[in-house]
C-alpha cells in the first residue's frame, strides 16, 4: 500500500492507510479497544471524541480515545481493561 | 393521611437511613421524609470513608463504636454500596510526623484498635505511587471506605422491608411539639421527631448551631491498583481543624472501581456550591505532591459539597432541650458515614430508655446551652 | 508534564467545524486576532472530517482555503475544559493553554442522539457517523454488509457515501413515517443549493431498500454482530450484517454554553440577530442555536464573526440567508421527531450507560436524572453523560442542566495549573 502505516494491534500487524485513526486500525484489525466494567468486549462508538467507548492503551497510556488519535509508524495499541 | 408513624425522621441521607433502619429492626412504626430524594445531600458528596478518628476522646468513642457497627453489616451490603476494607495509611513527611505516628500507634492500640507502624521501607513496599523520601506511617488494617448514596439507599430498603415508609420529594415546612407539616399539607402527628436534615437541620430547629462547611473533591477515570489504602497526611489533624481558615490536606482514596478519589479542601462561611479554582488548585497541588504520577491522570468530575459542622466537632445526637418531641441527629460534619450507626443506635436506645454501648453526654444537644460547645 | 502556553485574542472561538470556520475567517479577515480551538485532529468539525486538503466538496475547500488564508490560529486537539468571564483553558496532549479573550463564539456544533436497544453494545454497532469518519481515515468497507438504522438525513448521506466505497447496505432503516419523510423531501427541493446534493443522493441510493416506520429492535451476535433485527411497519425483519450504523437524528452540544450561563430557550442556546447570546460579547453559531446543517452554520458563523468584529452592516447582510435556513431547522424538527415506540426498545438489561454499563431497568425507579445519576452511576463515566443523557431525557423525560467542571476530562495536573489570578467566574446550574 502506498502511504501507509504499520502499527500493531492486540498483537497483529495492522497495514492502515496514512491519516487513519487508531480506532479504524481497531476495526481492521478485528480486535476490541476496551472491555467495559462488567467485561463486555467493545469497539469505536461515536467516532467524534465524545462518547469515550473507543478509549483505549496507546503505547502504554490508557483511556486514550483512539478516535482522536492519528496512526504513527510501530504504535502498539491494546485493549483498555477497564 | 391517617398514617400514624410512632417517629418521623426528616432527612435521608445516611444519619436519617441508619436511624430509620435502627428503629424500624426495634419495631417502631416510621416514616422517613426528605424534600428531595435518598442521599442527595452531603452523603452524595462525601468521600464515604469509615475510619477511627482520634481529635477527642469522645470523637474516638463515637468512631470506634460506629465501625464496629459498619464492620458487623458489611458482609450483608450489597455490591452498589462499594464497600471495600482497604485501611487507612496515615503519611509521615518528617521525623515529627513519625512522633505523631508513634504518639497514634500508642493512643489507638490502648483502646484496642490494631494499628501499625511502618518505616520508609515499608511504606514504600505498601504504597509504590508515594513520593520519596518520606518517613513512614502508620497503617489502620480496620478502615473502610464505601459508596454513601448506595449505602443510605440499602439502610432505609432494609427500613422500608420492616415496614417504614419513605416519603421522597416531599419538602417538610415544620416540626413542633410531635407535629411534621410538610410543604404539600400532609400533617404528621408522631410521639418523636428526628431532625437528621444535617445542614438544614436548624432551619426546622432554630437555635442549633450548625454551620455549612464547604469541601471540593475530584474523581479520576478508573486506574486501578495505583493505591490500595486511603492515603491521609498527618497534617490533616492541624490543618482540618484550624477554625477559621481555609484550608486543604492530602487524602486519596482507591474507589472499588478502579478511580481515585481525591480531596480535602475545607472552607468556612462560603454559601455558594462553586467550584473554587483556587482552593480546587491547592487541594490537588498538595494530592500531586504526594502522588506524583496524579498529575497525569484524566480528571472526570469536580465537586463540590457542604458538611454540617458544630462548633467542637462532635454531632448533636440527643433530646432538644426546647422542645422534648424533637431528637437531634444532626452536625456529624465530614464525619457522618462512620458516625451514621451509632447515631441510630444512640436514638433507639434513647427511645427505648435503655443503656447505650458508650457515655452518650458528649453528642446531647444540651451541651449547646451550657455554653461548653465553644472550643 | 505540561507545558503552559498563555496567550490573549480579540476573540475565541470554540469548535473548528463550518460556523466556527466561518466566524473565524470573517474576524481575522476585519482585522482582529483570533484563536480557534478544536478537540478533533484536524479542522472541519464531523461534517467536513478529514476534507482539508483535497475536498472534492466545493464550499469545504473553499473554506479550508480561506481560513487557511486568514491569520486566524488554530489549535487542534484542543479540550476546552474551563471558560470564564474573559479567560478560558484548554488542554491539548502535552500543553495547557490559558487564552484571555474579549469576544467568545461558541461553535461546539452537535453530536448524534443514540438510543439504546438490545444489543447496542455489541462490537461492530456504531454511530452513523462514526462509520461515515471511519471508512474516510482508512476502513474497508467493499464487501460489507452495512445496515443503517435511527432517523434523520445524516443516515441517507452515510448509506451514500458507504456503497461508494463498495459496502453493501442492505437497508436504512428511518424511524419516520412516510408522509413525515415527504413533506422533508420537498421541503430540501425548495432549496435550490441543495436541489443537486440531493438528486445525487437519490441517484447513489436507488438500489437500497429505504424503509420509513422502521426500526431496530435488536443487534444479534455472539462476540460481534451478526445480524439486525428490525421492526418494520409492525413486521419483524432479521438481517444478516457485518455493521450496524445507527443515529437518531443530532442533538446539540450544549455543554459550554449552559456551563457558562447563556439562556437555553426550547433546547437550543438562545440568540438575537446577530447570533449574541443572552451574555454580552458572547456569541454562538451552528448547531447549538438548531439543528439546521452546514450551509446554516455557515452563515451564523459569519454573522457571529462579523458581529465581534462590529461589522454589524455585513453581518445584516446575511440575516436573510439565515432565516432562510431557520425554515430548514423547523423542517428537519418535524420531519425526524422520535416516535413513542422507541422508549420500548430498551428491554429491562439493556445498558443505558455504555460507561458504567447501567442497565434500563435500574433507572426505571428513579424520579430524576440526579437520583438515578446518584445512585445507579449513570452518567458518572467519562463521557460525563453526553451520550446516555439524551437518551435519558427520551426515555424518561429527564432533564439534565447541571454541568460541572471539568467540562471534559483533564490531567490532574490541568486542573491544578489553572492559574489562580484569572479564576474565572462560572455559574453553575445544579441543584446545590
Amino acid at each position: 500500500m502506498p502511504d501507509s502505516i504499520v502499527v500493531w494491534v492486540a498483537g497483529k500487524n495492522v497495514e492502515v492507510p496514512k491519516g487513519a485513526t487508531v480506532a479504524a486500525a481497531v476495526f481492521v484489525a478485528g480486535a476490541f479497544c476496551r472491555t467495559s466494567p462488567s467485561g463486555q468486549p467493545r469497539t469505536p462508538f461515536c467516532g467524534m471524541g465524545i462518547c469515550f467507548e473507543c478509549r483505549t492503551v496507546i503505547n502504554g497510556e490508557p483511556h486514550r480515545r483512539s478516535c482522536q488519535v492519528l496512526c504513527e509508524p510501530g504504535m502498539v495499541i491494546t485493549p483498555d481493561e477497564c | 393521611m391517617s398514617f400514624r408513624p410512632d417517629i418521623v425522621i426528616v432527612g435521608a441521607g445516611i444519619v436519617g437511613a441508619a436511624c430509620g433502619f435502627e428503629l424500624a429492626r426495634e419495631k417502631f412504626s416510621v416514616a422517613v421524609v426528605d424534600a428531595a430524594g435518598i442521599g442527595m445531600q452531603t452523603t452524595a458528596a462525601g468521600m464515604g470513608h469509615l475510619l477511627v478518628l482520634d481529635d477527642s476522646e469522645e470523637q474516638f468513642a463515637l468512631t470506634r463504636y460506629s465501625l464496629s457497627l459498619w464492620n458487623a453489616l458489611a458482609k450483608h451490603l450489597p455490591p452498589a454500596v462499594e464497600y471495600s476494607r482497604c485501611g487507612t495509611l496515615w503519611v509521615a513527611g518528617d521525623e515529627d510526623e513519625m512522633a505523631e505516628v508513634v504518639r497514634k500507634h500508642t493512643y489507638y492500640g490502648e483502646r484496642g484498635i490494631q494499628t501499625e507502624i511502618l518505616d520508609a521501607h515499608a511504606l514504600r513496599e505498601a504504597e509504590p505511587a508515594l513520593r520519596r523520601p518520606l518517613a513512614g506511617g502508620l497503617r489502620v488494617p480496620g478502615d473502610a471506605v464505601l459508596y454513601p448514596p448506595c449505602a443510605a439507599a440499602y439502610l432505609l430498603q432494609r427500613a422500608a422491608e420492616l415496614g417504614a415508609k419513605i416519603f421522597l420529594g416531599k419538602a417538610v415546612n415544620s416540626i413542633r411539639n410531635g407535629i411534621t407539616r410538610l410543604a404539600d399539607g400532609t400533617v404528621f402527628h408522631s410521639k418523636f421527631i428526628i431532625n437528621a436534615a444535617g445542614q438544614f437541620a436548624p432551619k426546622l430547629t432554630p437555635g442549633i448551631h450548625i454551620r455549612p462547611r464547604k469541601g471540593h473533591l475530584v474523581i479520576t477515570d478508573r486506574y486501578p491498583g495505583t493505591i490500595t489504602h486511603q492515603l491521609m497526611e498527618l497534617g490533616y489533624l492541624k490543618s482540618a481543624h484550624s477554625i477559621s481558615a481555609d484550608s486543604v490536606a492530602f487524602n486519596l482514596q482507591p474507589r472499588k472501581t478502579g478511580q481515585l478519589l481525591i480531596g480535602s479542601a475545607r472552607q468556612y462561611e462560603v454559601a455558594d456550591g462553586n467550584v473554587d479554582f483556587a482552593i480546587l488548585s491547592r487541594m490537588l497541588k498538595r494530592a500531586m505532591e504526594y502522588v506524583p504520577s496524579l498529575g497525569s491522570l484524566s480528571a472526570i468530575r469536580v465537586w463540590t459539597g457542604f458538611r454540617p459542622a458544630t462548633p467542637d466537632q462532635l454531632p448533636f445526637i440527643g433530646p432538644w432541650p426546647d422542645d422534648p418531641s424533637i431528637f437531634l441527629a444532626a452536625g456529624h460534619e465530614g464525619l457522618g458515614i462512620t458516625t451514621s450507626l451509632a447515631t441510630g443506635r444512640l436514638a433507639v436506645d434513647f427511645l427505648l430508655r435503655r443503656a447505650s454501648a458508650i457515655p452518650v453526654e458528649p453528642y446531647l444537644p444540651s451541651r449547646q446551652i451550657e455554653g461548653v460547645t465553644h472550643a | 508534564m505540561n507545558a503552559e502556553s498563555k496567550r490573549s485574542f480579540d476573540v475565541a472561538v470554540i469548535g473548528g467545524g463550518p460556523a466556527g470556520m466561518g466566524a473565524a475567517t470573517v474576524a481575522a479577515e476585519c482585522g482582529l486576532s483570533v484563536v480557534l480551538l478544536d478537540d478533533n485532529p484536524g479542522l472541519g468539525g464531523q461534517i467536513w472530517r478529514g476534507e482539508s486538503g483535497s475536498s472534492k466538496h466545493t464550499q469545504a475547500s473553499h473554506w479550508f482555503d480561506r481560513v487557511g488564508r486568514s491569520s486566524v490560529e488554530w489549535i487542534l486537539e484542543a479540550r476546552v475544559f474551563q471558560v470564564g468571564k474573559g479567560h478560558l483553558s484548554a488542554e491539548s496532549p502535552d500543553t495547557v493553554h490559558q487564552i484571555a479573550y474579549s469576544h467568545l463564539i461558541l461553535a461546539t456544533g452537535a453530536r448524534e442522539r443514540f438510543l439504546p436497544f438490545p444489543g447496542w453494545t455489541l462490537p461492530n454497532v456504531l454511530g452513523a457517523g462514526a462509520l461515515h469518519s471511519l471508512i474516510k481515515s482508512g476502513l474497508p468497507v467493499e464487501g460489507k454488509r452495512i445496515v443503517i438504522a435511527g432517523t434523520g438525513p445524516l443516515l441517507l448521506a452515510v448509506a451514500a457515501y458507504a456503497r461508494e466505497k463498495g459496502a453493501q447496505v442492505a437497508c436504512i432503516a428511518e424511524q419516520t413515517t412516510g408522509a413525515k419523510f415527504a413533506c422533508f423531501g420537498l421541503s430540501v427541493l425548495l432549496v435550490p443549493e441543495e436541489l443537486e446534493e440531493v438528486w445525487q443522493l437519490a441517484w447513489q441510493l436507488q438500489a437500497v431498500p429505504h424503509w420509513k416506520n422502521c426500526w431496530p429492535v435488536a443487534a444479534l451476535g455472539k462476540e460481534r454482530l451478526e445480524a439486525v433485527r428490525l421492526s418494520h411497519h409492525g413486521r419483524i425483519r432479521e438481517i444478516a450484517s457485518d455493521y450496524l450504523a445507527c443515529g437518531f437524528h443530532l442533538v446539540p452540544s450544549l455543554e459550554l454554553a449552559q456551563f457558562i450561563g447563556c439562556a437555553i430557550q426550547d433546547g437550543y442556546v438562545a440568540v438575537d440577530e446577530n447570533q449574541q447570546t443572552c451574555i454580552p460579547g458572547v456569541y454562538c453559531a451552528g448547531e447549538p442555536t438548531g439543528i439546521g446543517g452546514f450551509e446554516l452554520a455557515l452563515v451564523e458563523g459569519q454573522i457571529a464573526g462579523f458581529a465581534a468584529a462590529n461589522r454589524k452592516d455585513l453581518a445584516r447582510k446575511l440575516w436573510r440567508r439565515r432565516d432562510a435556513g431557520l425554515r430548514h431547522v423547523r423542517a428537519l424538527r418535524r420531519a425526524f421527531e422520535l416516535r413513542d415506540e422507541l422508549r420500548n426498545m430498551p428491554q429491562e438489561d439493556t445498558l443505558v450507560c455504555r460507561c458504567e454499563d447501567v442497565p434500563f431497568g435500574l433507572l426505571r425507579a428513579h424520579q430524576s436524572w440526579q437520583s438515578a445519576k446518584l445512585h445507579s452511576r449513570c452518567g458518572m463515566g467519562p463521557c460525563q453523560g453526553r451520550v446516555c443523557g439524551a437518551a435519558a431525557e427520551f426515555l424518561f423525560g429527564w432533564s439534565n442542566s447541571s454541568v460541572r467542571p471539568p467540562l471534559f476530562p483533564v490531567r490532574c495536573s490541568s486542573l491544578a495549573e489553572m492559574p489562580v489570578e484569572t479564576i474565572p467566574e462560572i455559574h453553575e446550574g445544579g441543584s446545590k
